[in-house]
């Protein structure tokens, strides 16, 4: 047992950090996506990776970056410490991996181009109003007619979908059929006739996921993925298959540092909060917390990296990730005091904001990530997963 | 031990509950906080024809000779319709001043003038360095012949773009957190040397940062005693904080209610939610939590009248317990909503963002858990 990296890892560090360094777009340093202005503020270090050929460290040859299991780790570590912008996820790390493991060499010829290069836009068509953590009983269906599927329904809780040029959606193909064997993986052209995308503003005043509603929507069978009524498989795939980072430990270990430089700025009866004994005890606990999930998610790398799968401890990385997350944005509001009160609208820039910038963003953040304990599977589902496939109960 | 309410304040309740539901449905109450003004002035001089702005005030100042447990039931069915328009900061904070302090000629000429909902106030008390600590004021107020300069810097005052004056803590005397020195004035927020830069607040409210520059008051404009009106401030505040107590426990009310309702009528894999045990177990927590809430509101209503270590113990033992209940409830109900608890469009987020305001308002959790325990 050896938890120490090897000077080949050390010397990889360094590379990646000079490259951060020399390379980050400064103006988008530890902005959270609901302050980027444009779609070049999402994309400008997407664009960066894709000329490194570091976008897509997780793909397997061509595209990838052959890197261990720890050197890419490290590359994590050190983004978040850069607080470099988040690569959009759904192309690279949702439906590219589903392409390049279900899709024809025609499909891959196609698609995976642009999703590397950030020149399409990708957003996901899963959950619908009356199919969230029950997924399978989604009911957007996809008629063939000739060598189209006809498709309509609607999805929802679509991410940025008001800026994505293509949607990967889950649809009904055979309604006979049991819930999960009558689904199938649609690639859509977002400007097919018949899409309409609707904002929904959540309680933090932002604009980040929408509804995405299909009337009578003509997609070619050509951009079905793997085998008609096979979708499942490849939804199941998706969901299984990025789990490096989901811990968000490097990020979460960021924004404690963020949080305790906050917390020596603010002043409480002439002293540094971060020197109250009741604040030193809450951040201890908190560090300890995430010190214990940064390294089960190393030993979860370890098994991957010794070809064993991620092994079952990895199944509380989703859970205790998001806690430590939400318990970070606590701390905040409990560090900012009645500066956490104003609300500066997301949607419109310039606008006034009392207090120092460390409050600005306060209580839009707590709001906001309450998504996190109840997006990419409930954490009440994660632990029904872990209770019935880790703990057979 | 009597815990019931007269007929008369079940008349009252009835008629707040009414006027409510008349006013303030979840749609109009969005459509309001989203407007220029942000509230609706008619809705006030509503509120203060029914009698609600003067309940706790004495009937010789154009009040209605009620108590503390009246404003209570008011608190409480406002927090379940998430009013705006600012009755805490003139039914119990500047009522509060002037009926503990206020002179003779002061209460003759704004107590009725309040419960007519003619003078509007609001109460400017929090500096950027002071956190939660009602004596620390940079904001000073110097003798100039027979009154008083005063400059400084207030924060995040609620309420103050519908105020035509404001309460404002300064120090005439004494070191930044001395104890001694501080002192009540009511300035016209129209006087000179004020400015004010107004802002929407995450609970869909309004506030200001109030800059005050060279601001003269007369010797009339002090509330109570020169130098000596920390107390005061100590005592209304935690009247405001029983307020605060009994609005959260309607809005707990609401949040258990919806969750519930959503619980038992949302279906997944074939059933509703609500019959997952996890879930059950949930919103018995919230109840357990809203319940303990509302014995806690009417324990610290109960106890405003006591000697001041065992009123100040009694505040800030509701706003810890409510700071934490609310935290719960409002997270929990969020929660059990999945998506549709994010959402701007329906009313849980809207609840769980005033919750979280009112903990941090007079002192949060954090904050009341060390004045509990320094009163030993």
């Amino acid at each position: 047992m050896d938890i120490n990296y090897s000077p080949a890892d050390e010397a990889f560090r360094t590379e990646v950090r000079t490259f951060i360094a020399e390379n980050m777009p400064q103006q988008l340093k530890g902005k959270r996506r609901g302050e980027y202005r444009d779609k070049d503020d999402f994309l400008v270090w997407q664009r960066v990776l894709y000329k490194k050929g570091w976008l897509a460290p997780s793909w397997p040859a061509p595209y990838g970056t052959n890197w261990t299991p720890t050197q890419k780790y490290i590359w994590g570590e050190e983004c978040a410490r850069a607080e470099t912008p988040m690569v959009l996820p759904f192309g690279v790390s949702m439906v590219g991996p589903v392409i390049y493991t279900f899709g024809t060499e025609e499909q891959k010829a196609k698609y995976i181009p642009g999703i590397l290069s950030g020149d399409v836009w990708w957003c996901q068509g899963y959950s619908e109003p009356g199919a969230g953590s029950d997924l399978a009983s989604l009911k957007t269906t996809a008629v063939r007619d000739g060598d189209d599927y006809i498709v309509n329904g609607q999805k929802t809780w679509t991410t940025l979908a008001q800026y994505a040029d293509w949607i990967f959606v889950l649809a009904r193909t055979d309604k006979a059929a049991k819930a999960q064997e009558g689904i199938s993986f649609l690639l859509v052209d977002m400007k097919t006739p018949g899409i309409t995308v609707k904002p929904i503003i959540t309680m933090d005043g932002g604009h980040e996921v929408n509804e995405v509603w299909f009337d009578n929507v003509r997609v070619p069978v050509a951009n079905r993925i793997h085998e008609e009524n096979k979708g499942w498989t490849c939804a199941k795939f998706l969901l299984s298959h990025e789990r490096a980072g989901i811990a968000g430990v490097a990020r979460s270990k960021r924004a404690i540092s963020r949080l305790k430089d906050m917390l020596a700025m603010e002043i409480i009866d002439g002293e540094k909060l971060i020197e109250d004994a009741d604040f030193e005890r809450k951040i201890a606990e908190l560090e300890i917390d995430l010190t214990a999930l940064e390294f089960t998610e190393l030993r979860t790398l370890a098994s991957e990296a010794a070809g064993k799968g991620p092994g079952l401890e990895s199944s509380i990385l989703k859970i205790k990730g998001t806690e430590i997350q939400q318990r970070i944005t606590e701390l905040v509001m409990e560090g900012v005091g009645y500066y956490s009160l104003p609300f500066s609208d997301p949607l419109a820039h310039n606008e006034f904001a009392p207090g120092p910038a460390y409050a600005e963003a306060a209580s839009q953040n707590y709001a906001n990530m309450r998504k996190t304990s109840i997006y990419g599977g409930s954490n009440e589902i994660q632990r029904n997963i872990i209770a019935k496939m880790v703990l057979g109960l | 031990m009597d815990f019931s309410f007269t007929e008369e304040q079940t008349l009252l309740r009835n008629s707040v509950q009414k006027f409510i539901q008349g006013s303030y449905d979840f749609d109009t109450r969005r459509k309001v906080s989203k407007s220029d003004s942000g509230w609706r002035k008619e809705v006030y001089g509503q509120i203060a024809e029914m009698g609600l702005l003067g309940v706790a005030v004495p009937e010789d100042f154009g009040g209605l000779g009620g108590s503390a447990v009246d404003n209570m039931i008011i608190a409480e069915e406002f927090g379940r319709g998430l009013v705006i328009e600012p009755w805490l900061n003139n039914a119990v904070i500047a009522s509060g001043f002037l009926t503990a302090a206020g002179s003779k000629a002061q209460k003759e000429e704004l107590l009725p003038a309040i419960a007519a909902g003619e003078t509007i106030f609001a109460f400017a008390y929090a500096e950027p360095q002071g956190r939660y600590n009602l004596a620390d004021l940079t904001t000073t107020a110097k003798k100039a012949g027979d009154g008083y300069t005063l400059n400084g810097h207030k924060a995040v005052v609620l309420g103050a773009p519908f105020a035509d004056k404001l309460i404002v803590t300064a120090r005439t005397s004494g070191g930044q957190r001395d104890a001694d020195g501080v002192t009540v004035f009511i300035v016209d927020k129209s006087a000179k040397g004020v400015s004010t830069r107004d802002y929407p607040t995450v609970d869909g409210n309004r506030a200001s940062e109030v800059m005050l520059e060279n601001v003269s008051v007369g010797a009339d404009a002090v509330i109570g005693e020169v130098g000596g009106g920390l107390k005061t401030v100590e005592l209304v505040t935690d009247q405001a904080i029983a307020a605060l107590a009994a609005e959260s426990t309607g809005a707990m009310k609401v949040l258990n209610d919806t969750t519930i309702e959503y619980a038992k009528t949302r279906k997944q894999f074939g059933t509703p939610i609500g019959k997952f045990q996890v879930l059950q177990h949930r919103m018995v927590d919230m109840f357990m939590n809203y319940e303990q809430s509302v014995s806690i509101a009417y324990m610290v209503t109960l106890k405003l009248d006591e000697a001041e270590a065992e009123r100040k113990k009694a505040a800030s033992a509701a706003k810890v317990q409510i700071g934490k209940a609310s935290r719960f409830i409002g997270q929990s109900a969020v929660q059990i909503h999945g998506g549709m608890g994010m959402t701007d469009e329906l009313n849980v987020g809207h609840y769980f963002k005033r919750l979280t305001m009112i903990d941090t308002l007079f002192g949060n959790v954090d904050h009341h858990l060390k004045r509990y325990a320094s009163l030993g």
